[in-house]
């Protein structure tokens, strides 16, 4: 049986109207874990995230988080058990303040009592936010907005922090930074599941993975194993030189 | 400068005032459920009756028929939402708005019925007030003072509280909002309620200024609609301050020609803004 | 040349009720109706395009009172009036659609700015009282002896003719409309302006082409429906309620199809007399009040109209397409 803060997908099919996304994903993630979700764009990979926190809906399957099966929970009610979702490209509210943006994610009932600690907690983990506490969030700069949207899903009080391509459009500079943030997260004892397209960094943070293809897990294993392995090796940490080699050209 | 033209800037002040009222309902309303309420004049002037009929039929002190029409009108556009947005949300925004508008010859139609076309006073006037060489009407500026203190209380509503700041957020990012464990359909009640009870006030406040009859709406509604998106749709602050310019344009133009012809410029202005400027005129 | 025998027939029948001698009473609906139809058929050639004007009265009021001040003023004929009357509305209407379209004022905008163009006729209506009489409104001068032909002063039955001819017109239009190559750009521009505009569509060209069209439709049935009623008034002609009387004709019959807001205009004026009879004194305020709730229901259960339900029979039945029922849909529709 899963443990309290366990989150279960099994057999999960998703999909937008027609187009199927997922097909029969399973996958696990244990508490105090990091689980991070790699494989190319248009693997799935963001609509794993959307599934789990209620944005769209398997269409089978099933997807249980602390044992409670979550197919009939709404969406606005998931950050209440406990999920908090950093979404793609941050979603900040760039008109309103850092700390307006953070009242918002303590929005919930249990979160509200809880504000000002929270606040003061995120501000000593990312103390750049409270320097910039009454500045608008759409002034300042991605990796900062990336601390805010990290912030702002930690002022719910969650128990597993899901993050969406948190390195996405940032300058190689700060992609350093946002992993190092990461890494401070999960020093507190939170679960994460982290899905990104920089794999080779992501692969130093978490402590297993899943290689999601076409909408199917190709391959799961400890971060270290999957880093070893030739195939994965080839295909996604080819480095920086088959970066600049056209597919086509590329050994298979 | 001429105590006359004084007197009419100061006027197109007082009149901006509750002008403001509306727009800024009017404001919440597109800015949170994204649709325009083409009957919010109407909801007004519903509420308008409901204040003349508690004084002047059923006798109540005036005081307790206002504390009455702000959680009426409040209740009317809760119903609006749910029997008339809500099963639209999905649908063009053209439909949308012309479903608000059938709302509109409903309440004009009810009001008719139960009121006739009879236009209704509640004869309710204060002494004016002598400020230097100019003089006010005690009941504009006792309206213009209450509809200040409406919209400060709705920007400490926005401001401060949790509800608010949601509502503020949801105005720019409808669908992350469930991450926050925010319920969008419970924030369009809210901001649809705290809509109508904007409403409920401005009838307030316009009911001891104009006499009431079915469609003592279509006299000041096309005026709000255009001064809200002037002030850029969705945009309280430019609703508010574009509320001032418009009320300085109608009393102003009324000094220098006649009343009518100062609404043929304020709308003029109206869509030479929207030329210019349709994002609005205040904002950035 | 086959697809024209229906119509015509049709026509000619309509063009025969007089004969029957049918009463005053039933003669005066008709009239009215077919009025209404036109105006609600030139507002529909827009709307079906995502034109959503709530300003078509101003056209109303335009074409009827250009008319009626050439003829009290200047003795000039309606038979010439009403052309002056459309035109003046038809320049109206380029004066407003061109600026909104080369500046790209759609959807909600583009609604807003016609409600204030529509109001902005109606204020001037009032306000010109010294010569339009103002909110009272005007009566065109009766013709003197003999020459009512001239004045375009008929009994029901002339009028009926004459109207008959202007919503023949009206469809005529929709038909022409429906096979030009402008009707295809329309119906591109509704669905993305900047895609139709990048494959070389004129967007500001064929708009204009269509409110030219839409307006002069409105504009004609104003000037006819004052010049019938012999009295003109600005809330009848001009303002946001008449606009969206327009735009509910349109609506419950269904802007898709052609005859749709004829449909939208019996069902209005069989619905308006019906009430009249049931509700005597009380009509004005029970009409507005069920017109409300028929435009309510319309838009969240049959956003295509009536005409909407008849298309969908059609095509559900095995074997029979509508004709041209393909042509009059543009490819964005309101969910139905």
């Amino acid at each position: 049986m899963s443990g309290v803060g366990t989150l279960e997908l099994s057999g999960i099919h998703a999909g937008y109207g027609d187009f199927q996304a997922l097909f029969g994903v399973d996958l696990r993630v244990e508490p105090g874990e990091a689980v991070g979700v790699v494989g190319p764009n248009g693997a799935g990979k963001t609509t794993l995230l959307r599934v789990i926190s209620g944005l769209i809906r398997a269409s089978a399957g099933t997807l249980r988080f602390g044992g409670a099966d979550l197919a009939a929970v709404p969406a606005h009610e998931l950050p209440v058990l406990g999920i908090a979702h950093v979404p793609e490209n941050r979603r900040l509210f760039p008109q309103l303040t850092v700390e307006e943006n953070l009242k918002v994610g303590a929005y919930i009932k249990s979160a509200r009592a809880r504000f000002q600690e929270r606040r003061d907690h995120v501000f000593e983990l990312f103390p750049r936010l409270k320097q910039r506490r009454h500045q608008l969030a759409g002034t300042m700069s991605g990796g900062e907005q990336q601390m805010c949207a990290i912030g702002r899903a930690l002022m719910s009080g969650p128990r597993i922090l899901l993050l969406d391509e948190p390195s996405a459009g940032l300058a190689p500079l700060v992609v350093q930074q946002v992993f190092d943030l990461v890494r401070r997260i999960r020093q507190e004892g939170l679960t994460v599941l982290i899905v990104e397209q920089n794999v080779a960094q992501v692969l130093r943070v978490v402590d297993r993975a899943y290689v999601l293809e076409t909408g199917r897990v190709a391959a799961e294993g400890a971060s270290a194993a999957l880093a070893a392995d030739p195939a994965i090796r080839r295909s996604y940490l080819g480095g920086a030189l088959s970066a600049w080699i056209p597919s086509c050209w590329r050994p298979c | 400068m001429d105590p006359f033209l004084l007197e009419a800037v100061l006027n197109g002040v007082l009149l901006g005032g509750v002008f403001a009222l509306p727009v800024l309902g009017l404001n919440l309303v597109f800015g949170v459920v994204d649709v325009i309420w083409l009957c919010y004049a109407e909801l007004v002037m519903v509420g308008m009756y409901i204040v003349w009929f508690l004084h002047t039929q059923a006798g109540w002190p005036l005081a307790l028929a206002f504390a009455t029409c702000l959680p009426a009108i409040a209740v009317l556009g809760l119903l609006l939402h749910l029997l008339v947005v809500r099963p639209l949300l999905a649908a063009p925004p053209i439909n949308q708005v012309l479903a608000t508008g059938g709302v509109l010859f409903v309440l004009q139609g009810a009001a008719t019925l139960v009121f006739s076309t009879d236009f209704r006073s509640l004869g309710v006037e204060m002494p004016p007030i002598e400020l230097g060489e100019v003089f006010v009407s005690g009941t504009k500026l006792a309206a213009f003072v209450a509809a200040l203190l409406g919209a400060a209380v709705l920007w400490a509503f926005l401001k401060f509280t949790y509800v608010g700041t949601a509502i503020r957020a949801i105005a720019r990012d409808r669908e992350v909002m469930p991450l926050m464990g925010v319920d969008p359909h419970r924030i369009y009640l809210i901001a649809s309620a705290a809509g109508g009870a904007l409403a409920g006030l401005a009838a307030c406040l316009l009911v001891v200024q104009l006499d009431v009859h079915p469609f003592v709406g279509l006299s000041f509604g096309p005026i709000t609609f255009m001064i809200c998106v002037m002030g850029g749709l969705g945009n309280m602050l430019g609703g508010f301050l574009a509320a001032f310019l418009m009320g300085l344009i109608v009393s102003v133009g009324g000094f220098y020609g006649d009343t009518d012809m100062s609404y043929v410029v304020a709308f003029l202005f109206f869509i030479l803004v929207m030329f210019i400027r349709p994002q609005g005129l205040f904002t950035r | 040349m086959s697809g024209l025998v229906l119509p015509v027939a049709v026509l000619a029948a309509l063009a025969c009720v007089p004969l029957l001698s049918p009463p005053d009473y039933f003669m005066h609906l008709l009239v009215t109706g077919l009025l209404t139809a036109l105006a609600g058929t030139g507002w529909a050639l827009m709307g079906r395009y995502r034109l959503v004007s709530f300003g078509h009265g101003a056209f109303l009021g335009i074409g009827a009172y250009v008319m009626g001040l050439l003829w009290n003023y200047y003795g000039i004929s309606p038979w010439l009036g009403v052309p002056i009357g459309v035109a003046a509305a038809v320049g109206a209407g380029l004066l407003l659609g061109y600026p909104c379209f080369q500046l790209r004022v759609v959807g909600h905008y583009f609604a807003l700015v016609t409600l204030a163009a529509g109001e902005i006729v109606r204020i001037l209506i009032v306000a010109l009282r010294d010569v339009t009489g103002g909110s009272l409104g005007m009566t065109p001068h009766q013709a003197p002896p003999g020459g009512a032909f001239a004045a375009m002063q008929f009994d029901k039955a002339g009028f009926w003719w004459v109207a008959l001819a202007a919503w023949a017109l009206g469809l005529l239009a929709w038909r022409v409309l429906d096979r030009s190559m402008t009707s295809k750009a329309l119906a591109a521009i509704a669905e993305d302006e900047d895609a139709a505009a990048s494959i070389g569509i004129r967007v500001t060209r064929e708009k204009l082409k269509l409110t030219m069209l839409s307006v002069a439709l409105a504009a004609l049935a104003g000037a006819l429906t004052g010049q019938y009623r012999m009295y003109l008034n600005p809330e009848s002609l001009a303002g946001l309620g008449i606009s969206l009387q327009i735009v509910f004709v349109a609506i419950a019959g269904g802007m898709y199809s052609p005859i749709g807001p004829t449909i939208g205009a019996l069902i209005t004026i069989g619905l308006e007399e019906s009430l009249r009879v049931a509700f005597g004194t009380q009509f004005t305020g029970a009409a507005a009040f069920v017109y409300g709730i028929l435009l309510v229901l319309f838009m969240i259960f049959l956003p295509r109209g009536i005409a909407g339900l008849l298309e969908r029979r059609a095509a559900a039945r095995p074997g029979r397409r509508l004709a041209g029922a393909e042509g009059t849909v543009p490819a964005v529709q309101p969910p139905g």
